[in-house]
């Protein structure tokens, strides 16, 4: 059963002019995001995107863009109380990581 | 440990005594030391023993699960040579016993990171399972001078954190992303590493979900102590002393939260966690309320009061498993908050009002 999760987030972009379909983003995604076919990598499921940043980083040609945010709840709750960036220091044994 | 030298006076011994990697003598899944140009290598076994098992049990529970880990280093597996692959990994203890276990009559090479014993995935999400680690590592191991080749064999789940090309132009080494899950590598190896669709995708079975639980559930028993401590300095001076009742109610929804949104997360309705959360936090209290015949015009303040706290309690639990799950990304996970949070803390406190009123007046 394939997991969904909220549509139309994800800040997953691809530019097709850069792209030189080298096919590492289809090797490294998690959840078959892109396929190439023809020497050009294309998105085919953009909601199924965690937004874990590694195809972006990989991507030799830099075409890939990606907002990879990591953090959990507790530490998003602490950056809206005292309004800084959300960080995890997964050093404590709560469910983060 | 000193880093010992002989001086190979026999003559006919080309193999340097220098130890690459440390280990404690100890630690019985080391069964051997395997010796290279460079220096000796520690040899690790594919079987887990009682003892290993009994770390990962613990390290579920969340008990001493922040110092699990080996030395960073390379490793042999079975009598590798300098053809062998190389695989990389992490230095949590867990991560490298379910890869070793993998590994059985294979001969080959791990390179584990620095990770601070933690595992490839939040490693990778943090950057310490990341590029300069690993050209790092690889100088400090000599692994040019163990290999010939030059080919890395890294798990898929370490991409946020390493860009392949980097590693390429520092060290020379070309990367492979292996397969998800350490049961696939063998046949990725195999199969002239080739990895299937399947072996590439995250999956977040209930087995992957059920593991999870328990060191959710540890943390919010922590938590609750200071609910407890509340309650106890409440009774004090009310008339309707919290009791076992409330007690139970209120594990009941951390455990709804815990536990068993996260086991049947794909078949509740809806997507939002925290709405998953709450759902079944609702069925409980509905239930529990039921059952304790609070369905009466005289218990309504009460039922009332739980119907608003123990649901938003399970939905927030719930809500803190997105930091445990793979598939929600971070975008999504905070327009979820945006909603969630003020909803469970407008309905946490006007819960909590009536369950006071109704103690103080009762
Ligand atoms: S990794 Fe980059 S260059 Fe390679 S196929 Fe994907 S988008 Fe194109
Ligand atoms: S960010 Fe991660 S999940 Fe999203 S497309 Fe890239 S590799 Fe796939």
């Amino acid at each position: 059963m394939k997991h969904r999760y909220l549509r139309n987030v994800a800040t997953l972009l691809l530019s097709d002019e850069t792209c030189i379909g080298c096919g590492r983003c289809a090797e490294v995604c998690p959840h078959g995001v892109f396929s190439v076919n023809k020497k050009k990598a294309r998105i085919d499921d953009k909601d199924s995107c965690m937004e874990c940043g590694a195809c972006a980083k990989n991507c030799p040609a830099n075409a890939i863009t990606v907002d990879s945010g990591v953090g959990c709840t507790t530490a998003v709750i602490m950056g809206w109380l005292t309004g800084s960036e959300p960080s995890c220091d997964c050093s404590s044994s709560n469910g983060c990581c | 440990m000193s880093k010992e030298k002989s001086c190979c006076s026999s003559g006919d011994c080309s193999c340097s005594t220098e130890i690459i990697t440390r280990y404690d003598k100890n630690d019985k899944w080391v069964t051997d030391e395997i010796h290279t140009s460079t220096g000796s290598v520690p040899v690790v076994s594919t079987k887990l023993n009682f003892k290993d098992k009994l770390g990962e049990w613990k390290v579920r529970w969340g008990i001493g699960r922040m110092n699990y880990k080996i030395n960073p280093g390379i490793y042999a597996i079975g009598k590798p040579d300098q053809t062998s692959p190389v695989l990389v990994s992490a230095n949590y203890k867990l991560t490298f016993d379910s890869l070793r276990k993998e590994l059985s009559g294979m001969d080959c090479w791990i390179l584990i990171l620095d990770t601070k014993g933690i595992n490839v995935w939040c490693a990778a999400g943090k950057g310490t399972f990341g590029t300069d680690e690993i050209v790092n590592r690889i100088s400090i191991t000599g692994l040019s001078e163990i290999v010939a080749h030059r080919k890395l064999i890294l798990p898929q789940l370490g991409a946020p954190g390493v860009s392949a090309h980097e590693v390429t132009k520092q060290t020379g080494f070309s990367v492979v992303y292996g397969p998800v899950r350490a049961k696939d590598i063998k046949t990725f190896i195999d199969s002239d590493f080739k990895a299937t669709e399947e072996m590439r995708t995250v999956k977040f079975t209930i087995r992957d979900r059920l593991v999870l639980t328990p060191v959710e559930l540890v943390s919010a028993a922590k938590s609750s102590f200071i609910v407890f401590g509340v309650l106890f300095l409440l009774n004090l001076f009310v008339a309707r002393p919290f009791g076992l009742g409330d007690f139970i109610a209120y594990t009941g929804a951390v455990v709804t939260g815990t536990v068993l949104t996260p086991v049947f997360l794909p078949a509740i309705p809806g997507k939002a966690f925290a709405w998953k959360g709450w759902l079944l936090g609702f069925l409980w209290a509905l239930g529990y309320i039921w059952y304790s015949g609070w369905l009466i015009p005289g218990s309504l303040l009460l039922a009332i009061g739980y119907l608003l706290v123990l649901p938003s309690l399970s939905a927030y639990l719930a809500m803190n498993f997105t930091g445990s799950s793979t598939y929600t990304s971070f975008s999504g996970v905070i327009k979820e908050m945006k909603i969630a949070v003020p909803l469970i803390a407008i309905s946490t406190v006007a819960g909590l009002v009536l369950l006071l009123v109704n103690s103080i007046l009762a």
